[in-house]
C-alpha cells in the first residue's frame, strides 16, 4: 500500500471503531448526532469537499456527489449508523479498488521486466555501466552470466545459451555464439559475451515491445466504449430516477388516492437509488480485464496491440495461413533418401561429395545431412550443368546427381518419386542407385496447430501459398487444412484475402491472417486481423501486424485464440453481473425491499467480485 | 503532433471524464486517457503550440476531477 491508501485504511479504521462504539452508546437527541458526526466527517471529509467543488465545477452527477447527498440524506432522517456506515463502505471499496488497480499495475510491469538497467561498456580493458540509451551503434559491450542483453546486436566473441522466455514465453534455453544475432531482452545464462551493437536502445526490440505493451490499453475496445459511454448516461438517468421516486409516489398517495404521503420513506428509497447509481465497479473492471489480458498474453509470448484487437481476434471463424515460413520452415531439407542397390549413408555421401562445389540451396542441403567434413580430394573432374545437375568422380567412380533432365540426357533409367518435393537422382558408374528427396520442412507444431484451431471453434482453415499446387495440396492434406490455394504471388494474395473477406456472410465472424511478417505486410493489414510471427527482430513485422507472436510456433495462433476468447469472456461476465445486480437492486430499491445497507453491499461487493474476475484474465498460462 | 503525458489520477471514471475534458479543450484533435498505464495521449491540432494548449487542457481536468494530475 502506498502512502494515500495507508492514510485512508487508517480513517476507515478509526471511523468503523467509533462507529460501532457510539452505536452501543445510550445517547439520544443531538449529543447522538454530535457524536455521530464524528466518525461520519473523518471518513467522508473529503468526499465532501469534492462534491462541494463537483458543484462548483458545475459538475454535479458524479459520484461524490450522490455519496454526499445520499449519506447527508440518511442522517437528516435520523438514520446516522447507517449515514457513516455507507460512507464507510464505499471508502472500503475505493481503497480496494485502488489497492487492486495498483497491483496488478505492478504484476503486469513484472510480467514485462525486461528493461535493462544499464550496459557495460568496454574502456581500457574494463568494464564501465553505462545508460543504455547512451550507447551508440557499433560500440562492443559484454554481457556477462545473468545479465539481460541491452541492445540488439551481434556477437563477436563466446558461446553462451541465452533464456528468451520474456520475451517469446519458450522456457527453454536457446544456445548463441559468435557469429549469431542477439535480441536485446534476453537473460545470458552460462557463458560471458562480447557484442557489437547493431541498433540503438530506443530502436532495440526491448524497447519497441515495452512501447508497443504499454501503449495497447489506449487503443481501446467496442466494450470500453460501450461502458464509457454507458457510464455517461447512467448516473444522470439513476439520479433523475431517485428523484422522481422522491416526489411522485407521496405525490401521488396524497393528492389521488388520499393516503398519507409518508414522505421519509420515499426519500429514504430515493436516498437507496443514488447509492447504487455509482459506476464504478463496470468502469473499473473492464479496461483492467483487458489490460491484464493483454499483459498475461504478452508473458505468453504474444503481444497484442490494442484491446480493440484482443475483441476481434475472440470473434476469428477463419484463419489464413502463408505457408512459407509459417507452417514450414522456409529453409530446404533432406526429407527422404530413397536408396536402390547401396546403402542411404553411402548414396548421401556420394550426392553430397559431388556436389561439394556447388553453393546451390539444393547442394548445401545435401552436405547438411551428410553431417561430415567434406574431403574435396576425394572429388575431381567436377563437371556442372546449369539446371540439370553435377557430375563428377568420386573415389574414382563416376557420380551424376541432379535431375530427371539430368538422367535422360545420360540415357538412364530412373524412378520418379512418389513423395512430393525437390528431388535428386543420382547414378553411380551408369547405374541408378537412387534418389534423395529435398523438401520445405513442415514446423513440428503445424498440425497440432491447425487442430488446437479447430479445437478452439474455428470454421475454416485456409493456406496459401505461391509454391506449386502438387507440393501446396500435399501439405495442406498432410496438416488437415480445409482450403488451399497455391500458385499465388504476393499480389494475388491480397486479393485471395479480399476475397474471401467478401465470401463470409456475418461480419461478426472475422477472419485472420498469419504470415512471416516480412513479404506479407499488405495482406496482414487488408484481413480483420493480422497475425505475424517469428517477430523477434523483425520491425517490419511488429509495424504491419496487429497481433504479434514472438516465436514463430504456429500453435500460438490458437493459443492468442484462446487467451483473447477467456479476457472476452470475462468482460462480458462483468457487464452483464454489475449491470444486472445493480438492476435488480434499483428495483428492489424502489419496491423498498432494499435497504441503503443492501444497495452500499451490492455497490462495493459487486465491484469487488468484479476486480477480482478482471484479474483472472491475467493467467493464460494453462490456456 | 502527438504527445504522451504521465498522468496520476485515482478512478476509472474520473479517467473517462478526463478524457472527455480533453477533447473538449480548444486546441486538441483527439486525445485518449489510458487508466491502466496511467498515461494521458493528446493530438495537437496544427500550428498548435502544445504547452500552452497542456495548460488549458490540465485546467479542464482539475476542474472534472479534483484530484487529478498531469506532469508537464
Amino acid at each position: 500500500m502506498n502512502k494515500k491508501q495507508k492514510k485512508m485504511f487508517l480513517r476507515i479504521l478509526i471511523a468503523a471503531a467509533l462507529m460501532i462504539l457510539f452505536s452501543y452508546l445510550p445517547v439520544e437527541g443531538y449529543l447522538r448526532f454530535g457524536l455521530f458526526m464524528i466518525p461520519y466527517l473523518v471518513i467522508g471529509y473529503d468526499i465532501l469537499k469534492k462534491a462541494g467543488k463537483g458543484i462548483r465545477n458545475r459538475q454535479v452527477f458524479d459520484e461524490n456527489f450522490l455519496m454526499a447527498v445520499a449519506t447527508l440524506g440518511a442522517i437528516l432522517l435520523g438514520d446516522y449508523s447507517e449515514g457513516v456506515a455507507v460512507m464507510l463502505f464505499y471508502q472500503i471499496g475505493e481503497l480496494f479498488q485502488s489497492y487492486a488497480v495498483g497491483k496488478s499495475r505492478r504484476n503486469i510491469s513484472d510480467l514485462m521486466d525486461i528493461r535493462p538497467d544499464y550496459a557495460n561498456v568496454e574502456h581500457d580493458g574494463t568494464l564501465e555501466k553505462v545508460d543504455p540509451d547512451e550507447v551508440e551503434i557499433g560500440t562492443i559491450i559484454v554481457v556477462q552470466p545473468g545479465e539481460k542483453v541491452p541492445i540488439d546486436g551481434i556477437i563477436l566473441e563466446g558461446k553462451t545459451s541465452l533464456n528468451t522466455s520474456a520475451l517469446t514465453g519458450e522456457s527453454l534455453p536457446r544456445d548463441a555464439a559468435a557469429g549469431d544475432e542477439i535480441i536485446s531482452g534476453c537473460i545470458n545464462l552460462t557463458g560471458m559475451i562480447r557484442v557489437r551493437t547493431t541498433k540503438e536502445f530506443g530502436e532495440s526490440t526491448v524497447s519497441k515491445i515495452l512501447e508497443l505493451v504499454e501503449n495497447s490499453s489506449s487503443r481501446k475496445s467496442r466494450s470500453e466504449n460501450f461502458i464509457s459511454k454507458f457510464a455517461r448516461y447512467y448516473t444522470p438517468a439513476v439520479c433523475y430516477g431517485a428523484i422522481a421516486l422522491a416526489i411522485l409516489p407521496p405525490l401521488v398517495r396524497m393528492l389521488l388516492l388520499g393516503l398519507s404521503p409518508e414522505w421519509g420513506d420515499w426519500i429514504y428509497r430515493a436516498l437507496t437509488f443514488l447509492v447504487i447509481s455509482c459506476p464504478c465497479a463496470l468502469v473499473i473492471s473492464i479496461p483492467l480485464s483487458f489490460f491484464a489480458g493483454i499483459g498475461g498474453a504478452s508473458n505468453a509470448g504474444v503481444l497484442v496491440k490494442g484491446s480493440n484487437y484482443l475483441e476481434t481476434l475472440s470473434q476469428t471463424k477463419y484463419v489464413v495461413f502463408d505457408k512459407t515460413g509459417t507452417m514450414t520452415q522456409g529453409v530446404f531439407e533432406v526429407s527422404g533418401v530413397h536408396h536402390n542397390n547401396i546403402e542411404k549413408e553411402q548414396l548421401l555421401e556420394y550426392a553430397a561429395l559431388a556436389e561439394s562445389a556447388s553453393s546451390h540451396p539444393i547442394s548445401k542441403s545435401l552436405q547438411h545431412a551428410y553431417g561430415k567434413p567434406i574431403d574435396r580430394s576425394r572429388v575431381t573432374d567436377i563437371e556442372e550443368t546449369s539446371g540439370n545437375g553435377m557430375t563428377a568422380k568420386v573415389d574414382g567412380k563416376t557420380v551424376a546427381a541432379g535431375n530427371a533432365k539430368l538422367m535422360k540426357r545420360l540415357g538412364i533409367a530412373y524412378k520418379d518419386c512418389h513423395q512430393v518435393g525437390t528431388v535428386v537422382h543420382i547414378a553411380i558408374d551408369g547405374q541408378y542407385a537412387g534418389h534423395i528427396l529435398i523438401s520445405d520442412i513442415v514446423k513440428p507444431t503445424a498440425k497440432e496447430a491447425i487442430q488446437s484451431l479447430k479445437k478452439a471453434g474455428v470454421a475454416k482453415t485456409i493456406m496459401l501459398t505461391g509454391d506449386s499446387k502438387r507440393v501446396a495440396e500435399q501439405v495442406a492434406a498432410e496438416l488437415g487444412f480445409d482450403e488451399v490455394y497455391s500458385e499465388l504471388l504476393p499480389a494475388d494474395k491480397v486479393a485471395k484475402v479480399e476475397e474471401l473477406l467478401e465470401k463470409k456472410k456475418n461480419s461478426s465472424e472475422k477472419l485472420a491472417f498469419v504470415g512471416d511478417g516480412i513479404n506479407d505486410a499488405p495482406v496482414l493489414s487488408r484481413a480483420d486481423i493480422g497475425i505475424a510471427m517469428g517477430a523477434m527482430g523483425s520491425d517490419a513485422a511488429i509495424e504491419a501486424a496487429d497481433i504479434v507472436l514472438m516465436d514463430d510456433d504456429p500453435l500460438k495462433v490458437a493459443k492468442a485464440i484462446r487467451i483473447s476468447r477467456k479476457c472476452i469472456r470475462i468482460v462480458y461476465q462483468n457487464i452483464y453481473f454489475s449491470i444486472g445486480i445493480k438492476v435488480i437492486c434499483l428495483i428492489l430499491g424502489a419496491l423498498g425491499i432494499a435497504n441503503m445497507w443492501m444497495a452500499i453491499f451490492a455497490d462495493v461487493g459487486v465491484m469487488i467480485l468484479a476486480v477480482l474476475n478482471a484479474i483472472r484474465a491475467l493467467f493464460v498460462k494453462k490456456l | 503532433m502527438k504527445k504522451t503525458y504521465k498522468i496520476d489520477v485515482d478512478c476509472a471514471n474520473c479517467a473517462n471524464k478526463m478524457e472527455e475534458a480533453v477533447k473538449k479543450t480548444a486546441g486538441v484533435k483527439d486525445a485518449t486517457v489510458n487508466f491502466m498505464a496511467l498515461k494521458m495521449i493528446v493530438e495537437f491540432e496544427d500550428g498548435q503550440e502544445p504547452k500552452a494548449v497542456m495548460k488549458e487542457v490540465l485546467k479542464n481536468c482539475k476542474k472534472v476531477e479534483d484530484d487529478c494530475e498531469i506532469f508537464l
